[in-house]
């Protein structure tokens, strides 16, 4: 199954133009017709890729509505509001608790019966499923944004409060300051852990396998199931997902070494 | 003599300040309700929904799912601390070919997902049934509740020889120093000087990792064992009913609450002595 959420799909489609494995450039085109990896119908290479791409749009899905869902929930636990902290923390102790499966599981199936049950209290049948791209982008921003307030929230505590006071003493409102001073500064702090966070979320797109989504560790599973080499694709599953996880260490690199060159050197 | 010449007063307390209702606070208070709204409906519907039959059907096979679940991380914890004490002394290692085995081991393991690697283990080497079976391991690899327990503890070793190898890069180098001024060997100092300071900057990391493999040991229930989490889904699957999954979450949250408050009681009782 191929996403079908129109913002998840155009971005599935805009990473696989830049196709390493079966585009025009791709490196499997180099194999014979006849091997396992090879492209086209008679090998498995242009299924295993659509898998991995299915993986990167995932995780891109997800990072920014749990970044921003995170955010929120740092503000909310950095507040003097009892109740707002509180409601926060209500939030990641359910979803820090419970094992990532069961959430995917929880939200897949649960949403399943509300879109049902709401549509039979408006008086209709509903012929309606939800997409396991669409469950999966929810449960997984869900799990990332209780952990990003984590991080968030101790990045938060790094900032002193002069800053805020210097925000104020320049007739800078709330929102601005917060924008203009703290946020910038935040962002150095929390980049370290957010990259962690961000490896993990790559690891917990694997489980979206298991709710139907043709995902990497899905499609090397049905091409292991075909061809009897269970070893071999698990095996190259495996290796994409550490190169995904190298790639990312090399970006994040970057980017730390760029956001640490803009900052005021103490 | 005093340039005071009349006391002021005493005061009544300054009355206080007025609490307004301010957009956070109303934010808050809408947020917290629902909440409560949620918590008190969900009790509602457990109620409403409880049948005798099917909790005595499905009870014990949860207990049973719980216990499986907390065999499998108890011994794969307990054998991955075990073989992660060579691998964090091969990363520390200053021969270059033990040192950068033990570093791919650790990538490899830390950079897939437990999913992907207990799939390579538990379907991969079906396919090396013949070799496996004349060295006699495929009794072995043949149940999924072995596989399930040896990529656990491959993954947790990992993991663990980290946290291990941090915490003890972690203690000063003043403190090899001291032990080596005292005359004490080397074996002595690791064990009296370094590995108690060791130790205490490992436990935290120690117990999130405890939690991290409870919640991930969820994924056994995709290779047909029946922990906590295959339970339920047997359970799903057999009544349609949600309520089974939401009796696995209250279960998983008692379990890593438990867990970790009883892991913040150790550590603020085993760093007593550095309190000040």
């Amino acid at each position: 199954m191929e996403p079908t959420a129109s913002l998840g799909g155009q971005l599935y489609t805009l990473i696989s133009l830049f196709d390493p494995f079966c585009g025009p450039v791709g490196f499997l085109n180099l194999l014979p017709e006849n091997s396992l990896l090879s492209c086209g119908d008679t090998g498995w290479g242009d299924e295993v890729a659509r898998g991995f791409f299915v993986t990167i749009t995932l995780a891109l899905c997800s990072l920014p509505i749990g970044l921003t869902i995170g955010l929120f929930l740092a503000l909310a636990q950095q507040s003097e509001v009892r109740s707002l902290r509180a409601s926060a923390n209500i939030y990641t102790t359910i979803f820090r608790g419970l094992p990532e499966l069961l959430t995917i599981f929880m939200i897949y199936f649960g949403l399943q019966i509300a879109v049902r049950e709401i549509a039979l209290a408006l008086g209709f049948e509903s012929g309606f499923d939800i997409n396991s791209f669409v469950a999966g982008t929810i449960a997984l921003s869900l799990v990332f944004s209780s952990y990003a307030s984590e991080v968030l929230s101790s990045a938060f505590k790094a900032i002193p409060a002069g800053q805020y006071e210097a925000g104020h003493a320049l007739g800078l409102r709330p929102g601005k300051t917060m924008r203009l001073i703290i946020l910038p500064q935040l962002v150095r702090i929390a980049l370290p852990g957010l990259g962690n966070l961000w490896m993990i979320l790559i690891k917990d797109t694997a489980l979206i396998s298991v709710i139907g989504l043709g995902d990497t560790l899905r499609q090397t599973g049905i091409a292991a199931k075909v061809t009897k080499e269970a070893f071999y694709f698990y095996g190259i599953a495996c290796l994409l997902f550490l190169a995904l996880a190298m790639a990312s260490s090399i970006v994040f690199s970057k980017i730390e070494t760029r956001v640490r060159r803009s900052g005021v050197s103490r | 003599m005093s340039a005071v010449a009349e006391l002021i007063p005493p005061q009544p307390a300054p009355p206080e300040a007025l609490r307004r209702w301010t957009k956070t606070r109303v934010t808050g208070a809408i947020l917290l309700s629902l909440w409560i709204i949620g918590g008190v409906a969900l009790v509602l519907w457990l109620f409403a929904a409880w049948s005798p039959d099917k909790v005595a059907t499905y009870a014990p096979k949860y207990l049973s799912g719980l216990m499986t679940t907390l065999t499998l991380v108890g011994i794969s914890i307990t054998l991955g601390a075990v073989l992660s004490v060579p691998i964090a002394f091969g990363r520390m290692s200053s021969n270059r070919l033990l040192s950068s085995l033990a570093y791919g081991y650790v990538y490899f393991f830390r950079g897939t997902p437990l999913i992907a690697q207990l799939f390579l283990i538990y379907y991969g080497f079906g396919g090396f049934r013949e070799e496996l079976q004349a060295i006699g391991l495929w009794v072995f690899f043949r149940d999924a509740w072995n596989c399930a327990l040896f990529a656990f503890t491959l993954n947790t070793a990992a993991y663990q020889a980290e946290i291990l190898r941090g915490a003890i890069e972690s203690v000063a180098r003043g403190q090899h120093e001291g032990a080596a001024a005292l005359g004490l060997t080397r074996l002595q100092a690791f064990y009296k000087i370094i590995l108690p300071q060791a130790m205490i900057v490992a436990l935290r990391p120690y117990g999130n990792e405890i939690i991290l493999m409870i919640k991930g040991s969820a994924i056994v229930a995709i290779v047909t064992v029946f922990d906590l989490m295959g339970e339920t889904r047997r359970a799903y699957s057999r009544t349609f009913d949600f309520q089974t999954y939401i009796w696995a979450a209250v279960f998983y949250l008692i379990i890593v609450e438990t867990l970790r408050n009883v892991w913040q009681w150790l550590e603020h009782r085993l760093t007593r002595h550095l309190k000040r």
